[in-house]
Formats: structure tokens, sequence, C-alpha cells
């Protein structure tokens, strides 16, 4: 098997949070937003990520690109751990590595025409190309995302939210990456324009042979565009396997609540008889439950539950688990 | 393909900037429209008005003397368009020369807190954690002194002169202005554009110049149009109190103040005249700075 375009081992990312009342020699809190998660991505393929809000997913995300700074781990980025770059390599990487952002408008600078945001990436990465060069990359560029080039003297508010995310995947897509980080690209838009923009990142993929990493809070869009998918609690990876395994059998008590809860389409379909989730409040990262994160939640948490936390058990087919009694937790829909 | 993306280079439809939106909606707002007009017009007649004026600022007239109430008002045959003041110096004159320190200590203050106050509150900002911590406390502290206090020493000590109460109003008057423009980078600094280019390896002062400071301007225009009355109203205080301009230099709130102290010798006209320009003045300043927040409030859009 070929080697992986991007791997992250044991990534943990804490924040120190400081109630502004707060006097400035008392020890200031530690919020755990990402502890310890690895994956491998192969070249030309997705990973899904999915978590609810707060999961530490998009902060994951960012500290793979140094956005936020990641207390300890690798990213390996093609042979070089990112995380030990110069800024000046690491300006290098970034024009292989582009991100698309949850809040289509609010990623575009509202000062700008849309032909300025989309060509500084070039600006940035090519300050030798000639502008009409740049100008004319931009309007293939936005032609090929499904924005009339002719629009490129607007600025953004002239937009609608799909459209504003189509300018934001042409400003991702211009330097030709080799992989484009996607923030829940199409949480903040309606439901019809949803499929276009997955559609139309899957067809980008398909042509560039992009690699993804896809965000999002709910498995049912992740389902129709990743090749594996990771789950995400607590800043903890609960469940990692292929894309198709994923959904015919999870194994992790989280995953399994997650999918009973995406609707079905076809009034026949009887939900299979999931244990709910026991209490419905997200525990609080800056105090995170002993042993497994999950326990406060799981209907089958016990007393080894709460004294130490899982391993990662691989069931085969590269299908990880962090669950103590994966076992013996029934299997879905058998 | 390639072509019909060359031909499409002469039909680009040209976009609306937030500044055209503002500009239009500016221009829409009937009272801020009639006060810059009438702005302009005040403007045009403190630098010109003087053109007109028969007499200086301290020429006594001493046919006036002892007859003020009688022969002092308004007319236009012995050329004291405004009268004279109790001493009998054309109030015409003096009128306009109030009008000229007021809306430069007005401008001048403001802009002289705007660039201060911006360039410590955007730093602040920015930068963030504990600079932030400290830099924010030093203004809370600052605040927290009466500024007339501070004005009174500054004059105290370095001795009452214009350029002392520039300095001294100016000074007490950024602290405002940090905080505001400080709020506002803190919140552009976590938007999403910003991180994007921070994604895509834009370095940090191009970010600021780029995508910071333009999206600043708004707030600061805003801030800096209604500071102006402020200062002015300021400035009128201080000299009310004696504090201020010195004679025979004089400011709309110097002769306010002695108009009133000369009212009840019923020369309603040495009080009425710098009076109906000074609220001319702060009415312009106020409805023209409401208009810019509406025009350029970023939450209506
Ligand atoms: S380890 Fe225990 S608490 Fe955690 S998911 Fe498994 S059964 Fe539930």
């Amino acid at each position: 098997m070929t080697d992986p375009i991007l791997s992250a081992r044991d990534v943990r990312v804490t924040f120190d949070i400081r109630p502004r009342s707060a006097m400035p020699w008392t020890p200031s809190q530690k919020l755990k937003a990402v502890s310890g998660v690895s994956f491998d991505l192969m070249a030309g393929q997705t990973l899904g990520i999915v978590g609810e809000s707060g999961c530490g997913k998009s902060t994951l995300a960012r500290a793979l690109i140094r956005l936020v700074p990641a207390e300890s781990g690798q990213v390996v980025w093609m042979g070089q751990n990112l995380l030990d770059l110069s800024t000046s390599d690491m300006r290098r990487v970034r024009s292989d590595i582009q991100m698309i952002f949850q809040d289509p408008l609010a990623s575009l600078n509202p000062r700008m025409t849309i032909g300025q945001i989309v060509e500084e990436p070039l600006i940035t990465h090519h300050p030798e190309m000639s502008k009409p060069d740049r100008v004319a990359r931009v309007r293939e560029t936005l032609d090929r995302v499904g924005i009339l080039p002719n629009m490129i003297n607007r600025y953004p508010h002239e937009f609608s939210g799909g459209q504003c995310q189509r300018i934001g995947i042409a400003r991702a897509l211009i330097l030709k990456p080799k992989l484009i980080i996607c923030d829940e690209p199409v949480s903040a838009l309606d439901v019809s324009i949803q499929a276009q923009v997955v559609n139309l990142l899957k067809e980008l993929q398909a042509e560039m042979g992009l690699s993804l990493i896809f965000i999002a809070h709910d498995l049912s869009i992740v389902k129709h565009i990743s090749d594996h998918v990771m789950v995400l609690y607590l800043g903890n990876m609960v469940e990692l396997s292929s894309s198709a395994d994923l959904y015919a059998t999870p194994r992790h008590p989280y995953t399994q609540t997650l999918i009973s809860s995406v609707p079905v389409a076809d009034p026949r379909y009887v939900k299979p008889e999931v244990d709910k989730i026991v209490n419905n409040d997200l525990p609080s990262p800056i105090n995170p439950p002993s042993g497994c994160v999950f326990r406060t939640r799981c209907a089958h948490a016990t007393d080894l539950c709460s004294q130490t936390k899982p391993p990662v058990d691989d069931l085969g087919q590269g299908h990880l688990v962090a669950c103590h009694h994966w076992k013996t937790v029934p299997s879905l829909g058998s | 393909m390639q072509n019909a993306i060359l031909t499409q280079t002469e039909t680009a439809v040209r976009g609306r900037s937030q500044w055209a939106d503002a500009r239009a909606r500016f221009l829409k707002n009937k009272a801020a429209m009639v006060s810059l007009y009438l702005l302009a017009a005040l403007i045009l007649f403190a630098i010109f008005g003087g053109q007109l004026s028969r007499f200086t600022i301290d020429e006594i007239d001493w046919q006036m003397l002892g007859m003020i109430a009688e022969l002092g008002g308004p007319s236009v045959e012995n050329g004291h368009y405004f009268g004279v003041d109790e001493l009998g110096r054309d109030l015409y004159a003096r009128t306009l020369l109030g009008l000229q320190i007021s809306l430069m200590v007005g401008i001048i203050g403001a802009v002289v807190a705007a660039i201060f106050g911006t360039l410590y509150g955007a730093v602040s900002g920015y930068i963030g954690g504990q600079t932030d911590s400290i830099m924010m406390r030093t203004v809370d502290i600052l605040t927290s002194v009466p500024f007339f206090f501070i004005i009174i020493m500054l004059l105290v000590v370095f001795g009452q002169s214009i350029l002392m109460i520039f300095i001294g109003i100016g000074l007490t008057n950024w602290l405002g202005m940090a905080r505001v423009v400080r709020g506002q980078t803190l919140s552009l600094k976590n938007k999403e554009f910003v991180e994007a280019a921070r994604a895509l390896g834009v370095p940090t002062l191009t970010i600021i110049r780029r995508h910071i400071v333009p999206n600043l301007i708004g707030v600061v225009v805003v801030y800096t149009s209604l500071l102006v009355p402020q200062m002015i109203l300021l400035e009128s205080t201080i000299s009310f109190l004696g504090l201020g301009v010195q004679e025979p230099q004089t400011s709309l709130g110097l002769l306010i103040s002695e108009g009133t102290s000369t009212m009840q010798y019923g020369t309603f006209w040495q009080l009425g005249y710098p009076l109906a320009f000074f609220m001319l003045v702060l009415f312009c300043f106020y409805y023209i700075g409401d208009g810019l927040r509406d025009a350029l409030d970023p939450k209506d859009r």
C-alpha cells in the first residue's frame, strides 16, 4: 500500500481558559479540545470527521495546518512534520493545503471584490505572475465552480450563501492544492444547496485527484462523500473505519446513537432499537469524565469504564473502536 | 472555453462595494445631507467671512462706549453686523474667530484622539493575550481619573495656550476610541476571512493592512464624527470656566460666557449670535455622525 499523504499521530490541543476577572497569578484552566487523535489520509481519498458541536473537530482541522497551536503530536505531510516546520517552510506547504469554512459569507472579506478574494492566493504564492495571467486564472477558476466570470467585480454580500461557498471553493482551488480541509462547508446552507456543493466537491476531487478532509456534525452528508469516517467525542476518537463499515456495523455506542438519529425517508423503515443516550448534556471539556469520556451518557457503562480509558482496538480492515465493551454491545440492526 | 472567458472581459459587471451602499444610504438621509451642506457653508463662512468684516477682533469702537445697549446692536450701516460686545469690539469679527477656533479644536482634537486611539486599540486587539490585558487595564485606570483635573493641571503647568487645549482634549478622549477599536479588532481577528488569509499563508502585516484596517475604517469614521461635537463642548466648558483661550483670542464658548454675563443690560445679541453658531455646529456634527453611523453600521446590512 502507498504511503498516506497526511498522517496525524496523537495530536493534542489544549487551550488555556482564563476568566476575565481572574487575577494574574491564578493558574488558568486547561481545556482539552483534542486529546490524542491519530489518522491516515490516502491521496485522492476523503476522510469524514463527525461529532457534535464542541467535540473538537474544527479545532483538530485547524491544528493540522497550524491555525491553532497543537500541544504535542505529529502531523506528517508528504514526509515532513508540519508541526516542526519554520514559518517560511510552512508558508510553502500552505499552497498545497487549502481550507473551506463553515460560514460562507463570513469567510469572504466584505471590502474586497470576489475577483480580489480569489486572486489573493495567487498574489501570495505566485508574486511573479503578471496581472492579466492572474485575472485569466481567476476567471477560469470561477467558471469551474459555477460562478459567471463577469461577476468578478462584485462584492460578497451580493451573492447567496451557496454562491459564496462556491467562491470560497474557487479561492481554495486556484492554487491547485493537493488537500482541501472542508470545515462544515454545507451546514450553513439550505438543504437543496447542500447537495449541489457536495457534488461540486466530489467532481473536483475526481477531476484533480484532491484529497479531502470533510467535517460535519451529522453523518448523512458525510456518508456520500467519505471513504473513511472518524467519529469524535469530546476531543477523543471513538471510532474510525471505512465509510461502508461504519454505517453497516457501527460498534461504538456513541456511533450507534448518531446513526440511529439520522432520519430515513422511508415510511416502511422501522428503526432498530438503540439504547438512548442516557443524559443529554455534553460534559465540559474543561473537566472531562474519568476513564471513557462517553461514560456519562453511555447505556453500557460499567465500573471499568470510569476507571480506565478504553484502548483503541483494531477489528480488522482498519476499523478502530475505543470502547471496553464493543464485543458485548449489541450491533445495530442485527 | 478560454475564448468564452475572454469575451466576457468587456462585460464584467461592476459590483456595489459596501462603501457605495453606505454612500447611497447617507445621500438618502435628509437630516444628514442638510447638515452636511450647512456645515460646508459654516466652514466656508469661517474661512472667507473675514473679507466682509470692517473691523479687526480687538479694535474698540469708541463711539459706542457707554451706550452699547442703545447703539451697539446689530446694524448694517455702521458695519457691526452682529453688534459689538461690552468693550465695543466688533462681534461679527469675534464670532467668526470663535467659530474658527471651535471648529479647529473640535476637528483637530477628534483627529488626534482618533489616530492615537485607533493605533492603540488595534495593536492591543491584534496582539491579544497578556499585552492586551495590560494595555486595557491602563485604559481603565486612565478613564477613572477625572479628565477635567488632567486638563486643568496641564493648563496650569504648561500655561494656557491653544496647543495645550488640543493636547489636553485629545489626550483625554482617545480612551473611548481605543476601547471601540480594540473590540472591533478582536471580533475581526476571529472572523473566518482573517482565518482564511492566515491559512493561505498571507503575512501578518499584510493581513492587518488588507483585511483588518479596511474593516475598521467605518467604526473609526463614525466615532470620530461623533467625537467632534464632544470636543467643541469640552473646549467651551473649559473656556466658560476661564481656563481656555485667552483674550483677545476667543472661542464660541468664551463668547457665550461673556454674553451670558451681560444679559441683564439687554444686549441679547451678545449671547444670541455666538450661541446660534454654536448650536448650528453641534447639530450639524451630531446629524452627520448619526447619518454616518446609520450608513456604515454593518449590523443593518
Ligand atoms: S467504554 Fe464503557 S462507557 Fe465508554 S462507550 Fe464503551 S461501554 Fe460506554
